[in-house]
């Protein structure tokens, strides 16, 4: 199939090949010829939003919700550059977008031409790869290696940078969705040796934790996971990256590990004799101080990602491979592990597990004075709009109780910026969640620290019919950071106060943007405001949530101490009968 | 701390070296030396690379790195006995009437070539392994050395296996 169009044309019809149907972006002066044959396109819908950033976000927000390459589009210079957080944060995150800009003509290439950046210099650090276009002809082969790139192996971003003159050419188009990238070939197929040793050392251990990261959600293998974790019976912790790849209400879910897990998740990896890592990369935030941390683990590390395996902490048996397919092939080798007569006796470890679950859940302290209580909201939350509902979260104390006090049953239901920690992700992540699954209720759970870098996307999504739900967590304060200062800082708050609980007035800001704007400042009306947030499908909603500015988040490890030294509440350690040491 | 020589094969294409070199500088890596040239593929250009690095696990880690880069097709580690390593060196050596045969002396003893004279100084060509350079600038030292400028470590395997083989037949179906 070939016929001579424009290097703009050969853009929109690779982006429909490709399979897009939804692009969020800007124009701009470069990437302008692109956007003439985008309004002929009957098959990609753009929404044209407020600030790239927000076109950034809604791409991985539209990714990690559907499972497809999310697409963001702006000009050159500060179009390109707004690109860059969001960018930074798929690639901390793997997720999979293809960012593309405008460049200035290629003649203009290096003269410090007007909104001239180098983009692909820029960003080369935070993609997976990045191409800059300045030949018309280059345009769709580049474009189907985007995507290919962007999708396959682990996931992240691929940004293809598109000089103005060959948006303008005539080329041919060719559409070859296949490319021949001879450096690029992501291995999935894991070794079947590696397998069979992993599962004997499964059969050998005595208190194994699997632990489940953001991968096995990236290779659509939560079913597989599901089976392997009752075959063997062994306990389950998943990483903020990974809520939802299990469910919160399985008996063999300790929840989450890590600064703000679960004290029982935390002390399980800590105890364990064998860590079962399946596409999890043993960030710092799970490890607390490394060389402290489960001391006496073997590891299993099963990653797509070979620089991941040992980077962090040794493997013992290192596998390269897709998640679903190592997970898979690990069913049949721990079922022959179980045909031979070897069993996984973890009895004890069970008992221990149970103990320390028991002994400390998840918890918080409802204020005394009558407030509205954060945890408590959020709680509500998840538990009103149900199991179904897709819960964007913003960075901070609201996105660790989000990660608590939700129980994620489903997968593909939590989005969050994990890795890069971005404060204005949720709005309009949920935004392009939502614009992805228009027929799902999306919830972004957001501080008012972080409503206010991004909020301008609600009206994107009043123009758009983007009805979005926003919970406000409004302690008036930049709540982690507070919390840190209360912790380590003597109770110095060194410009961490927003007030935010005077200005603005997010009920008003709300309307102001099209929005309905609603307000909740004690218990007794939680469960009505909510539900009435619920019953409004035609308009995106706010609910500002004027909550306690004490609330903790706990347990916690904190930053640089060891595991060991979790604390599952302010100045309580828990009793692992160590106290000897 | 030990030094480890990397022979990289990559797509010949703008832009490859910067993502090469910036990978080794944000990840913590310091480059000792970096060569860089076609092959007898013109579609593949060997980028020779000597990096320093304190235990084995930290080179492991730039080179899985580095076999991430989308236009990497290939990373050799070449064992010093094991190849032939050469660097070209040029060097200004102060030289009178008086000291002008005792500099080419030394240049003759190491096998180098004097490519350049003038009243007051001699140009040296030289090529070899770090240490046989080393050892001539030792010698030329006392003498003065002006101006100094040398290559980058190149390397090739001994024996008659090629390490472009496979990288070759690959983008040959590709292009």
């Amino acid at each position: 199939m070939t016929d001579q169009v424009t290097g703009a044309q050969a853009l929109i019809r690779s982006l429909e090949a490709a399979g897009v149907d939804t692009v969020f972006g800007i124009p701009g002066g470069a990437i302008l010829p692109a956007y003439d044959p985008m309004m002929d396109s009957t098959k990609v819908r753009h929404i044209l939003v407020r600030h790239e950033q927000g076109a950034g976000h809604a791409a991985e927000g539209y990714a990690q919700a559907t499972g497809k390459v999310g697409v963001c589009m702006a000009t050159s210079g500060p179009g390109a550059t707004n690109l860059v957080t969001p960018i930074a944060d798929a690639h901390m995150d793997s997720v999979p977008i293809v960012a593309i800009t405008g460049q200035v003509a290629s003649a203009a290439i290096g003269t410090d031409a007007f909104q001239e950046a180098d983009i692909c210099g820029i960003t080369m650090p935070i993609t997976k790869h990045n191409f800059l276009v300045t030949d018309p002809a280059e345009i769709a082969p580049t474009i189907a290696a985007a995507f290919h790139i962007a999708s396959t192996g682990r996931p992240g971003p691929v940004l293809v940078d598109i000089s103005k003159d060959a948006l303008q050419a005539t080329t041919d188009f060719v559409w070859n969705g296949t490319p021949e990238l001879p450096g690029y070939r992501p291995v999935t197929r894991p070794h079947a040796k590696q397998i069979r040793e992993a599962a004997r050392l499964l059969s050998e251990a005595k208190r194994p934790v699997l632990y489940v990261g953001g991968g096995v959600l990236k290779a659509h293998a939560s079913a597989e996971l599901k089976i392997l974790a009752e075959l063997t019976g062994a306990p389950v912790v998943t990483t903020l990256m990974a809520l939802g790849a299990f469910p919160d209400s399985h008996p063999q879910h300790l929840g989450m590990p890590g600064m703000h897990g679960t004290v029982a998740a935390v002390t399980a990896l800590q105890k364990s004799d064998l860590i079962f890592a399946l596409g999890a990369r043993f960030d710092d935030r799970v490890t607390g101080r490394l060389d402290t941390f489960a001391p006496h683990a073997k590891i299993v590390h099963a990653d797509i990602d070979p620089a991941e395996i040992s980077k962090n902490r040794v493997a013992d048996v290192p596998i390269v491979g897709d998640a679903r397919e190592v997970i898979a092939d690990l069913v049949v080798a721990v079922q022959a592990e179980h045909e031979a007569g070897r069993f996984g006796d973890y009895q004890e470890w069970w008992t221990a597990l149970n103990r320390w679950r028991d002994t400390y859940p998840l918890g918080y302290d409802v204020p005394a004075d009558g407030s509205l209580s954060p945890q408590l909201v959020i709680e509500r939350l998840g538990a009103i709009s149900g199991p179904d509902t897709i819960f964007a979260s913003g960075v901070g104390q609201h996105q660790m109780w989000a990660s608590q006090f939700i129980r994620y049953e489903k997968p593909y239901t939590w989005l969050n910026s994990g890795g890069a920690g971005t404060m204005g992700y949720s709005v309009p992540a949920a935004m392009g969640a939502k614009a992805g699954m228009p027929d799902t209720t999306v919830w972004a759970i957001d501080g008012d620290g972080c409503f206010q870098m991004t909020n301008q996307e609600l009206v994107t999504c009043a123009v758009n019919d983007i009805p979005i739900k926003v919970a406000i967590i409004n302690n008036g304060t930049l709540g982690m950071v507070r919390q840190w200062q209360t912790l380590f800082y003597n109770e110095r708050y060194s410009n961490t106060d927003l007030q935010s609980r005077r200005l603005p007035d997010f009920v008003k800001l709300a309307e102001a943007m099209g929005c309905v704007g609603l307000r909740c400042e004690s218990p007794d009306q939680l469960d009505e405001i909510i539900h009435k947030a619920m019953s409004i499908n035609d308009a995106p909603v706010v609910i500002d949530f004027v909550v306690h500015q004490d609330a903790m988040v706990w347990p916690m490890v904190a930053a640089g101490s060891s595991n060991d030294e979790v604390m599952a509440a302010r100045d309580v350690r828990p009793d692992f009968g160590d106290s000897d040491d | 701390m030990s030094k480890h020589t990397l022979s990289v094969l990559v797509e010949n294409k703008p832009g490859v070296l910067a993502r090469i070199t910036a990978l080794f500088s944000r990840r913590g890596f310091n480059i000792d030396s970096l060569a860089v040239g076609t092959t007898e593929h013109p579609d593949i250009s060997r980028i020779t690379i000597v990096v320093s690095v304190v235990e084995e696990l930290p080179l492991e880690q730039v080179t899985k790195q580095l076999n991430k880069l989308v236009n990497v097709l290939k990373i050799v580690e070449l064992d010093p006995p094991a190849s032939v390593q050469r660097q070209l060196l040029l060097v200004k050596v102060r030289a009178d009437h008086e000291t002008r045969s005792q500099v080419v002396e030394i240049v003759q003893l190491f096998r180098a070539k004097t490519v350049d004279v003038s009243p007051e100084a001699v140009t040296v060509e030289a090529t070899g392994g770090p240490d046989k350079l080393a050892a001539m600038l030792r010698m030329l030292e006392p003498f003065g050395i002006k101006e100094l400028v040398q290559s980058g470590v190149v390397a090739i395997g001994r024996g008659g296996r090629s390490i472009t083989d496979r990288s070759l037949r690959s983008v040959e179906r590709s292009a």
